[in-house]
């Protein structure tokens, strides 16, 4: 190969190099090589898989990573000889055209470039000097660097970023022009466009501030906190369902609202980290820190039938390690699920000793039926639910005071009843006058007053009794269930089976002999018996629940079955009395069982129990605890109207508390109840454990503070002890990435071994530093990002600058990208001015095409939309179902698992949703409206406002030349289809116009929804 | 996003292309001209890997039958005479070997033998045996390849279908489609290359969804994640103009977009706007070439009678194999048909029959439709579920309600068409269908041989992400040469 070809083969290497490792260029000037720029990278890639940390992988027992180990002679030579390329066995081995011999080995598919096994050639010459990996040792906050052009930085951030640049050859673009700037700022802090007033009064305020007073107004506004959280909750996996089977709904969304306000009140990162890993575990955990650590219960459940619970909950657990890993360590901890990882120093016993901290959750692994909400969950009020908790506590609260202040009098007076009261008990046996089975029984009076049934055994019966009794104040019922010789098993009951019988319902009647137009119904207040069957209990003859029955089955005692019925009021007429008494057996599940011996009588004294009237007839200094208990309970219960009243509303209020917090809105959270021993999982099954482990952080990273606890608060605090290397780093990283749509590390989730090195070191560096200085202020990094000359530059692109760096790695020009999709739904209803600005609750559904969760879900699932306000909320508050994600959202995560690096493609679904759906027309079509019903507007001012509501700026004339001749044959095409037209502008709920003649509202519509589709008004540049 | 060089140079021709509209080249032309490029016979945006294939491919595309809910290999093509000898008795244990069952009939206290439930036939001159009730798919035998020794790891049905789907049975990694169109790009450029549609019984008997993650794009770019045709409304969602734009004025408003997105072009130099105004462009002929695919109305009685008379339901399996074969007719690279209704825990008895009889002929009619246009040859279909079913019975013998429970350990699939061995069985189950006794095909070892099929060695498709190559076979994977023509 000519040396000639070599150098252009190398100079495009590094110029298609620069978006994959941009630091390559630096190898190819006679900086000196740096391992974990040049060096790492490259053997991470190809070689550390075989020979690097994980030992079960580790070939022939060689390390490249260790300089000890690359540097030992072994049995073919010494692997990397420092000084000596020639010398070195692995160098050899790179070169060799062997195939037994060649590394990496064919089979492997991995191979080195040529420019790579130079800067390796050259590494090895200059000493072969390894560093620990730059991310695992903590920053040290560097100086920014002097730079030639001294007007150009405003802030340090401008330092490191220009004499990168200088040191290409290469200058700053110019700074964007001010709508640009006002345009851009606002989207990236408040994910909405600049109202045409905040773009007059930016370009009227003359002041050297004048951008920093925009800034800050986007950063107090509460619209801040929705933009921010929604690459949160991409971290947070957080959605409004399960997934999976069924995918159920669960309420989140108090957590997630407890982000947007976290963010809005610029709460330290270190406290926003803290409550959201282990806010239950803080001392003392207000209502508020509790909801936050819901952050780790936002991960999917999977609730399918035959799903083994445990299965579920280790893979929760699993989830929850990964998921902390990547958002706040920016490590691939999950590689270490089932092995050591391959390239990073994570062992697999210290990828469970994270699963440890996440172990010790009351979650079981199953979930209740008809909920998405697994415990352990908390209530969520807010402050108005608070208020009304409260007050129905209090109300419980006066309810039971009341109770017991009047105890003392209840008790005087039971003592003075206890003394009146008769113990003996007064039944006169009633004389039937009349008996009728309904359903053909034969019915006999015996001379004992008893009655027998006989003849045919139907399946359910009625037995009417008619009494006549000259008793006045009568009180009560007694039925006795008596045996006879006749009956199946010797009776009471005519069941064929036992003898047995069910009384489902007994009604009653006293009618007045003298005057039979005089009729009371009876009530019951209670029904007590000698003998109930297990699950037939006397009470349900009375209950009015016709479904069960007092039955008396396995009586001990055939002789003594009696069930007396207390009457809510005393009955009987002065000139004497008719009961009509109608005994209901009719169980369904127990059919023919009938009574078939039985006696009445009734007693105008007091209904006494068998034990209260034993204990009664115990002298009061002689009864024991439990017959005292027995007498009072009968006199709280059954006589004292005051106690009665009393304790119903106790009843009443401590219901309307149970209800109340019932309705309440669940949340999961986190908890440490449920202690468990940790295994290692081996190949990450949950029914497969290996060797014990305990809590503990990887062994590369900073030891826990001595004594710190075994718990999840230990790991919060680790997490942001200002000696962590990574998490103020990967933290602030993902802030840039937000706002230049790629991070210093390009990787912002692996800032691992394999992960790219970061594009400029020293100010990452720098930046994390000054945010943990600075208390972890969020706004504070955020602002001196967004003020910086570097994010200030013009995103025009050059020819030249395209060829030299397509990715724009080195910021030698501003951020240009496509908008979220959250974004652009915003973006139209705030430009329309459809934008319903309400801050949190619950998730709504917007417009979606029809069937779309039907087809899903194969009909289980049903989407109803909502209407009015909740159509136009912003997207943040949009349902989210795991399983089919909102269908005008493109480029999502699906929040299945945690995702901190935005997806942005380009694709003709994309360009479909943004021409036509409603949400996208109706909004071109609310615009166009604001734009007629203004009379004195020319056509072209008209153009201009819906540039300047789009994208900040009037129309230029070449595009107005496009869009006058575009209205024109718009007119005509709906002028000469005015069906047409009236369906256009019939799109969305919003109520249309009447003012404006659909044709040229037609028009407008179609040319609004165009200039929304141009690829700036979808861009942020 | 594309690769910045690729980009560059549709910058460049979109820029002679403009020129020449400027000089009044006619809109009409447009759609041509973007197809075409100096790269290649598809336009650069929708190009594979370079090297892929890695050989010569004998498929070209994929019609993948996927029966969910997992149709019983033991009535359908795992014929065991003498299990009727053994009906009601007891499994024994040394064939069952303490291997773990779903949760469903773990606890059941006998796993009695409940022999096929249908009878069986042989046909062609492969002599395979084949259900009563498939008899049109008994009339293709000849033409396919019976794999009896699949066996999976995954027991429940989401995590098996997508283990099937994407090699690995937690969601989140590309599913196969989305490799291939990473890998090999597409071959047409009026529609997506990567198709899905599903369909289910007509009784709705079970409750097996299908979720998006078994076509998604996991890691790889989400252009590659697969394009579902719904069966009612829209086949993609929002490819319908709104109401009151017709086809014309939306050519029109679309010219006016991209002299729009021109001007912006020229000014800004961002390569990222060619490639917009290029997916306008593709969204628009998708709008006419996605309504004419899903438009059986052009097709003669006679293919539409060899489908069966479902083939016109809207969201029938019959509809979908239809339309399955229009697409391969027209390039798209991999059909994702998926199926539900064969989880028959408690109603084997009535609605396996129903089922049989909803899929035998449309996809006996696709493999000999596809035959009769030479498609075949280059067309590979699959048929197949996420697992088998239980040679033991799961519920009550005496009312009837029974049926078997899912069985990972063993099943049944069958492959046709391009570089598939036809007429052959490859591979056992043992006397009792229940472990594999010869040959056994893992999934990743199926999913290696499609891919070899293709053209593509499964080591080298691989794409980094979190630090790892990852790969649709995983770390595993074997070609099943002995299934290969």
């Amino acid at each position: 190969m000519s040396r000639k070809r070599n150098k252009i083969i190398f100079g495009a290497c590094a110029v298609i190099g620069l978006a994959l490792a941009p630091l390559s260029v630096a190898a190819s000037a006679e900086q000196q090589l740096l391992f974990n720029r040049d060096i790492r990278p490259i053997l991470a890639d190809t070689c550390f898989k075989c020979h690097g940390f994980d030992a079960k992988t580790r070939k022939a027992n060689l390390r490249l990573d260790l300089p000890a180990e690359a540097f030992k002679l072994r049995k073919h030579g010494t692997p990397i000889v420092p000084g000596h390329a020639d010398a070195s066995e692995a160098y050899r081995r790179l070169t060799s055209t062997d195939p037994d011999v060649a590394m990496p080995p064919p089979d492997s598919h991995l191979k080195l470039t040529a420019p790579q096994i130079q800067i390796i050639r050259r590494w090895i010459d200059e000493g072969a000097r390894y560093q620990v990996h730059w991310a695992f040792i903590a920053p040290v906050d560097p100086p920014p660097p002097q730079v030639s052009d001294s007007r150009w930085p405003r802030n340090p951030i401008d330092n490191f970023v220009l004499a990168r640049l200088e040191q290409e050859g290469l200058q700053p673009s110019s700074e964007a022009d001010r709508r640009t700037l006002i345009r851009r700022v606002s989207l990236d802090l408040t994910g909405l466009p600049p109202t045409p007033t905040e773009i007059d009064n930016f370009l009227d305020d003359h002041s050297a501030t004048a951008y920093e007073t925009v800034v800050d107004r986007l950063l107090a506004s509460p619209r801040y906190g929705e933009r921010m959280a929604v690459e949160w909750l991409d971290a947070a996996r957080y959605a409004d369902s399960n997934g999976y089977q069924a995918d159920p709904t669960r309420t989140m969304w108090p957590w997630r609202d407890w982000i947007i306000d976290a963010l809005n009140a610029n709460m330290p990162f270190d406290e926003f980290t803290v409550d959201q890993i282990a806010g239950d575990l803080l001392p003392n955990a207000t209502a508020k820190q509790r909801l936050a650590s819901g952050f780790n219960r936002n991960h999917s459940y999977n609730g399918e039938g035959g799903r083994i619970s445990e299965e579920t909950r280790a893979d929760n657990v699993l989830d929850r390690v990964d998921t902390t890993a990547t958002t706040f360590l920016g490590l691939t901890a999950g590689c270490a699920k089932c092995h050591d990882h391959k390239y990073d120093p994570i062992t697999q016993k210290e990828y469970y000793q994270l699963y440890a901290y996440f172990n010790q959750c009351s979650e079981s692994g199953a979930i209740p039926s008809g909920s998405g909400n697994a415990p352990p969950v908390m209530d969520y009020l807010t402050p108005r639910q608070e208020q009304r908790l409260a007050a129905l506590r209090t109300n419980e609260r006066d309810a039971k005071a009341k109770l017991a202040a009047a105890l003392p009098e209840i008790d005087a007076a039971q003592s003075q009843w206890e003394n009146s009261v008769d113990p003996r008990e007064y039944w006169t046996i009633a004389n039937p006058a009349k008996l009728v089975s309904r359903n053909g029984a034969t019915m006999q009076r015996l001379g004992d007053g008893s009655i027998l049934v006989g003849g045919p055994s139907p399946e359910t019966d009625v037995q009417e009794v008619t009494i006549a009794t000259d008793l006045t104040g009568v009180s009560g019922l007694r039925l006795e269930a008596l045996p006879d010789p006749t009956l199946p098993h010797g009776g009471p009951g005519r069941s064929e089976d036992t003898g047995n019988f069910v009384l489902t319902s007994l009604e009653a009647e006293a009618i007045s002999r003298a005057d039979p137009k005089q009729t009371r119904k009876i009530k019951f207040s209670f029904a007590d018996a000698t003998y109930s069957q297990q699950g037939f209990s006397v009470a349900a003859a009375i209950s009015g629940n016709p479904t069960n029955g007092w039955a008396v089955d396995h009586a001990p005692d055939k002789h003594d079955i009696s069930a007396t019925f207390t009457f809510a009021q005393p009955v009987g007429f002065e000139s004497g009395t008719e009961l009509h008494l109608r005994f209901h057996y009719e169980s369904k599940t127990n059919k023919r069982h009938t009574m078939g011996h039985f006696r009445l009588a009734l007693t105008s004294g007091p209904v006494l129990t068998r034990s209260v009237a034993a204990a009664l007839a115990v002298a009061p200094q002689k009864r024991t605890g439990e017959q005292k208990k027995q007498i009072a309970e009968f006199y709280r219960m059954r006589i004292s109207n005051q106690f009665r009243s009393l304790s119903a509303a106790v009843v009443t209020a401590t219901r309307a508390v149970d209800n109340y917090e019932k309705s309440l809105t669940k949340v999961m959270v986190m908890d440490d109840a449920t202690p468990r021993q940790t295994h290692v999982l081996l190949r990450g099954q949950y029914d497969k454990p290996g060797d014990k482990v305990e809590p503990g952080v990887p062994a590369f990273l900073p030891a826990l503070p001595p004594g710190a606890p075994h718990n999840r608060l230990a790991l919060a605090r680790w997490i942001v002890d200002p000696a962590n290397p990574l998490t103020a780093r990967v933290i602030v990283n993902r802030y840039w990435q937000s706002f230049f749509g790629s991070g210093i590390v390009k990787t912002a989730e692996d800032f691992g071994t394999q992960g790219e090195p970061p594009s400029h070191p020293e100010l990452l560096d720098w930046l994390a530093s000054r945010f943990v200085a600075n208390g972890w202020n969020v706004k504070a990094i955020q602002r001196l990002i967004v003020t910086s000359s570097t994010y200030r530059q013009s995103s025009k692109i050059s020819a030249e600058m395209l060829e030299r760096d397509p990715a724009n790695r080195l910021l030698a020009r501003g951020p240009r990208f496509r908008l979220s999709s959250f974004v652009l739904r915003d973006q139209a209803l705030a430009a329309s001015g459809l934008l319903v600005e309400k801050l949190g609750g619950p998730p709504v559904k917007p417009y979606q095409p029809p069937g779309v969760w039907e087809e899903m879900s194969l009909g289980q699932i049903r989407y109803v939309q909502d209407h009015g306000d909740s159509l136009y909320r912003r997207s943040i508050y949009t349902f989210w179902r795991r399983t089919v994600a909102p269908t005008t959202m493109f480029d999502v995560s699906p929040r299945m698992v945690c995702m901190v690096r935005p997806l942005r493609t380009n694709t003709p679904l994309q360009a479909l949703a943004l021409l036509n759906d409603v949400t996208y027309i109706e909004a071109a079509r609310v615009l166009s409206e604001s734009l007629l019903e203004d009379a004195s507007s020319m056509t072209g001012q008209k153009l201009d406002q819906i540039f300047v509501r789009l994208m900040a700026r009037p129309c230029r004339t070449d595009e107005r030349e496009i869009l006058l001749a575009a209205l024109d044959r718009l007119r005509s095409q709906f002028g000469s289809d005015k069906a047409a037209a009236l369906k256009l502008v019939s799109a969305g709920e919003k109520p249309r116009s009447s003012n404006i003649d659909p044709p040229e509202l037609a028009a407008w519509t179609a040319l609004v929804n165009t200039v929304m589709n141009m690829d700036e008004a979808i861009t942020k540049e | 996003m594309m690769d910045p060089i690729t980009t560059r140079q549709l910058a460049i021709n979109r820029r002679m292309f403009f020129g020449r509209t400027a000089l009044g080249v006619g809109t009409a032309a447009l759609a041509g001209l973007l197809r075409q490029d100096t790269l290649g016979e598809t336009s650069p945006s929708s190009r594979g890997v370079p090297g892929f294939p890695n050989f010569a491919p004998k498929a070209r595309r994929v019609i993948y039958l996927l029966m969910s809910g997992a149709p019983p290999h033991v009535d359908t093509f795992d014929y065991k005479p003498h299990l009727a000898d053994f009906a009601g008795k007891e499994l024994p244990p040394s064939v069952q070997m303490g291997q773990r069952l779903s949760t469903m009939t773990a606890n059941q206290k006998q796993q009695l033998i409940l022999p096929s439930i249908t009878g069986f036939r042989q046909y062609g001159k492969s002599g395979a045996w084949v259900s009563d009730y498939l008899p049109h798919i008994g009339s293709i035998v000849d033409d396919v390849c019976f794999i009896k020794s699949m066996t999976t790891t995954q027991v429940n049905h989401a995590p098996a279908v997508t283990y099937f789907m994407t090699g690995a049975e937690q969601p989140g990694r590309p599913s196969f489609g989305a490799w291939l169109s990473y890998g090999l790009g597409s071959a047409n450029d009026n529609l997506p290359t990567f198709v899905v549609m599903t369909s289910r019984d007509r009784e709705n008997t079970c409750g097996q969804l299908f979720y998006d993650h078994y076509w998604g794009s996991g890691f790889l770019p989400s252009k590659h994640q697969g394009v579902k045709l719904r069966s009612g409304g829209d086949p993609v969602l929002y490819l319908s103009n709104p109401p009151g734009i017709s086809r014309l004025m939306r050519r029109d408003l679309l010219n006016d977009l991209d002299k729009l997105d021109e001007i912006k072009l020229s000014d800004c130099g961002d390569p990222e706007i060619a490639t917009r105004i290029a997916q306008y462009e593709m969204a628009y002929r998708m709008q006419a070439s996605v309504p004419e695919l899903s438009d059986l109305s052009t097709e003669p009685r006679e293919v539409l009678d060899m489908y069966g008379p479902d083939v016109l339901r809207p969201g029938s399996f019959a509809g979908n194999c239809l339309r399955a074969r229009r697409l391969a007719e027209r390039g798209v690279r991999y059909v994702q048909l998926m199926h539900a209704g064969w989880d028959h825990h408690s109603n084997l008895l009535t609605q396996f029959k129903i089922q049989c009889t909803d899929t035998d002929q449309p996809s006996a009619a696709l493999v000999k439709d596809l035959k009769q246009r030479g498609l075949l040859d280059d067309t590979l279909v699959i048929w197949g579920g996420e697992f088998g079913r239980t040679v033991f019975g799961q519920g009550d013998r005496a009312s009837g309600k029974f049926g078997r429970d899912h069985h990972p350990y063993c099943f049944t699939i069958w492959l046709a068409g391009g570089g598939i061995k036809p007429g052959l069985t490859y591979g056992a189950s043992d006397d009792f269908c229940y472990n594999v006794a010869e040959n056994p095909v893992h999934v990743h070892d199926f999913q290696a041989t499609l891919l070899h099929l293709l053209g593509i060695d499964h080591e080298q498709l691989t794409f980094k992400f979190q630090g790892r190559r990852f790969r649709l076979t995983d770390v595993e994977g074997k070609v099943v040469d002995g299934i290969l023509t």
